[in-house]
């Protein structure tokens, strides 16, 4: 679509309003015991975003401490491989921790710190998040706590590992699925009883607001610098973003900077074992409107509005809810949302190792798949931006057996 | 008047407190269930809040957690809920208010379920997760004044000037968490409920009624001296997860019910 034409709302760089809503989403639905502490949370971001000192802190910890900007890669053998249009990759994977979560953890903790809280909890899925917590609390000298699901410690091991290496206790959640949605419904309970000392960080654009508006904010510099840094090297905007959305926190920190201008932008949900299979995690694409954690967006439900259980190979992914301003993004069709399937996503991984020497989080290789479809389509005057959101080594097991369990299964097929 | 207010009305003629029970619809089942709302409320119960399952009920505890899975795990629905008020309605008159989180509602429709809540017989709902911000999306659907009381929570951490304003649009009673923290959690600090009562009280006429990890006999005459109403739940569930677990649910009307009446005792 063109990105200037009506049916983008005029006023989606200037959402969410006064109480949080992108359009009929987001809001605040928490227990009482927490409202309290979101409208604080509210008032001192306001505050502290426009303090120069707080401003000025953080950016020099970003610059010195987390290594930004990060590049944006023309990955030539890539596209030369595919042929048509030009990919380049923006690579959050070399920020510090391997993921774009850096960016947006020193923005939550430095204003923890502000706000006089003592200590840090957060939810994790993949464990990037969790270790950027980590980093971050060890950084300032607070106390860390990270949930995560039983499932996902055993799936991502060597992040558990790193996160306790930096003084966090890892608090294995084992209620529910064993997943990211039931880590994050611990924190939550976590959270209400120990408000008063206690600052949630939360990973992605979504949660109750202010998050979903406070993680964008501290996510937008990967669009901003991608912006800058395409105009730098071609003198011109790119044509297409490529980056994949679980909350959605990566995409929506390369999107928002160029929602006001004629590029294209497309989201890769974990299309699972399919979308037509019902075992996936494409909110956007297969999902409903619904409240989920605190706000309303997309989610995976059954008719009856019990949240039914996301799969992916890539642990990140596996939510069944998404960041409301998505959801907005999505109705005005600013924004088009797709997916690709686990298969898919494990043949990008591999294609990007051997074609760039680059491993990509089993997230990003999401996106890289859709941009390995759709390059050859495109003519070679054109430039896509992948958000490369994080590093993969906390994948290669996950690569590894999703690889043998396929090599075996073709075996007893032939 | 409405079965809520006359109840209260009932009660301060009596000089008693109100003994509030929590306990979630289909579970075990949905006959024990039933036989279970009903014993309770022929034992001395005053008000039942009856819960519609939610699949990640962030507001509770591990005990109702484990009850709404339960109750799922039977195929709980909300229309089975509403079903279940119905059939306690041709036997009591205890005052029902149905306790959710906001999906399950949303999901069914926020003027659907106000039509069949009031057939049924409901009297009011709770719903945990939809603060005073965001009720005007569900209350702008139903008719004005609403045949069903919508009952708000006050936190040991709202202030003072959030209480004048959810006091403003509170029906029914007041519902005042006892402690932050969820459902279930142990170390009741009598003190601080006095306190936060006594705050409440200076904001509203409505009854106070205070809620979360209140377990004991002791504990209820303890809060029944300072508000107009006790709410117990997971000491309830507990009788009912243990009867479960010796695969003795047939004795579960019968358990509840005993304790029903020790905690009734203790309001008077």
């Amino acid at each position: 679509m063109n990105a200037t034409d009506s049916s983008m709302p005029s006023s989606a760089l200037s959402q969410p309003d006064l109480r949080g809503h992108f359009g009929p989403y987001g809001g605040r639905y928490v227990g009482e015991t927490l409202m309290p502490a979101l409208l604080e949370l509210e008032t001192a971001f306001f505050h502290f975003r426009d303090d120069p000192a707080f401003q000025q802190e953080l950016a020099a910890l970003l610059k010195d401490y987390a290594g930004r900007p990060t590049p944006l890669y023309p990955a030539k053998r890539l596209s030369q491989m595919l042929g048509g249009a030009m990919i380049y990759l923006k690579r959050e994977d070399l920020a510090h921790t391997g993921a774009h979560k850096i960016n947006n953890t020193l923005g939550q903790g430095l204003l923890a710190r502000y706000m006089g809280k003592t200590k840090l909890i957060a939810e994790t899925g993949a464990g990037q998040h969790g270790v950027a917590t980590a980093t971050v609390a060890a950084l300032l000298g607070m106390e860390c706590r990270i949930f995560m699901g039983k499932e996902d410690i055993r799936r991502q091991a060597p992040n558990v590992q790193r996160m306790e290496l930096l003084g966090a206790q890892v608090i294995s959640v084992s209620s529910g699925t064993g997943t990211l949605k039931d880590a994050m419904n611990e924190a939550m309970r976590y959270w209400t009883e120990a408000v008063a000392d206690t600052f949630y960080v939360i990973g992605s654009v979504a949660g109750p607001h202010p998050y979903p508006l406070m993680v964008r904010e501290f996510q937008k510099i990967i669009g901003i610098e991608a912006r800058a840094q395409m105009k730098a090297a071609c003198g011109a905007l790119p044509d297409l973003l490529i980056a994949c959305v679980g909350g959605g926190s990566n995409a929506m920190g390369l999107f928002y900077p160029f929602l006001n201008d004629p590029v294209e932008m497309i989201g890769i949900e974990a299309g699972g074992h399919g979308v037509e299979t019902g075992r996936h995690a494409a909110t956007l694409s297969a999902g409903s409107v619904g409240v989920l954690h605190g706000s309303k967006s997309y989610v995976l439900q059954d008719p009856n509005g019990q949240i039914q259980e996301a799969h992916s190979v890539s642990a990140g992914l596996d939510y069944p809810g998404v960041g409301p301003e998505h959801a907005m993004l999505k109705d005005s069709g600013r924004v088009r949302y797709t997916s690709v399937t686990d298969t898919e996503a494990i043949e990008a991984f591999r294609t990007l190792c051997r074609t760039e020497g680059i491993i990509p989080a089993m997230e990003s290789a999401h996106a890289l798949a859709f941009a390995i479809q759709d390059a050859p389509r495109r003519p070679g005057n054109e430039r896509i931006i992948v958000n490369l959101s994080g590093r993969g080594d906390k994948d290669l097991a996950i690569f590894t057996q999703f690889t043998a369990t396929a090599s075996s299964e073709r075996k007893c097929a032939s | 008047m409405n079965r809520i207010a006359h109840l209260f009305d009932t009660l301060k003629q009596k000089r008693e407190k109100a003994l509030i029970g929590f306990v979630t619809a289909g579970d075990p089942d949905m006959a024990t269930s039933l036989a279970v709302c009903r014993d309770m409320c022929r034992s001395g119960l005053d008000l039942l809040e009856l819960g519609i399952a939610f699949s990640d009920p962030t507001a509770d505890g591990p005990v109702i957690q484990r009850s709404s899975q339960r109750a799922l795990r039977q195929g709980m629905t909300p229309a089975n809920v509403m079903e279940m008020v119905a059939a306690l309605r041709r036997d009591i008159e205890t005052p029902i208010v149905l306790f959710s989180y906001y999906n399950p509602i949303f999901a069914y429709g926020v003027k659907r379920f106000y039509g069949d809540a009031v057939n049924a017989g409901a009297d009011g709902v709770l719903i945990v997760d939809l603060p005073p911000e965001e009720s005007s999306e569900m209350t702008d659907q139903w008719p004005t004044p609403p045949r069903l009381s919508l009952i708000r929570l006050i936190a040991p951490t709202t202030p003072d000037e959030r209480i004048r304003t959810i006091a403003a649009r509170a029906e029914g009673f007041l519902y005042l968490v006892s402690k932050t923290g969820v459902t279930g959690s142990a170390g009741l600090q009598g003190d601080t409920v006095e306190e936060n009562v006594h705050r409440l009280r200076q904001y509203t006429k409505l009854p106070v009624c205070v809620g979360f990890g209140i377990s004991t006999v002791a504990d209820v005459a303890r809060i029944a001296k300072q508000a107009d109403g006790v709410v117990i739940g997971s000491a309830f569930e507990r009788i009912i997860e243990e009867a479960v677990s010796r695969q003795e649910e047939s004795t579960l009307p019968m358990l509840l019910a005993a304790q029903t009446s020790a905690y009734k005792a203790a309001t008077r």
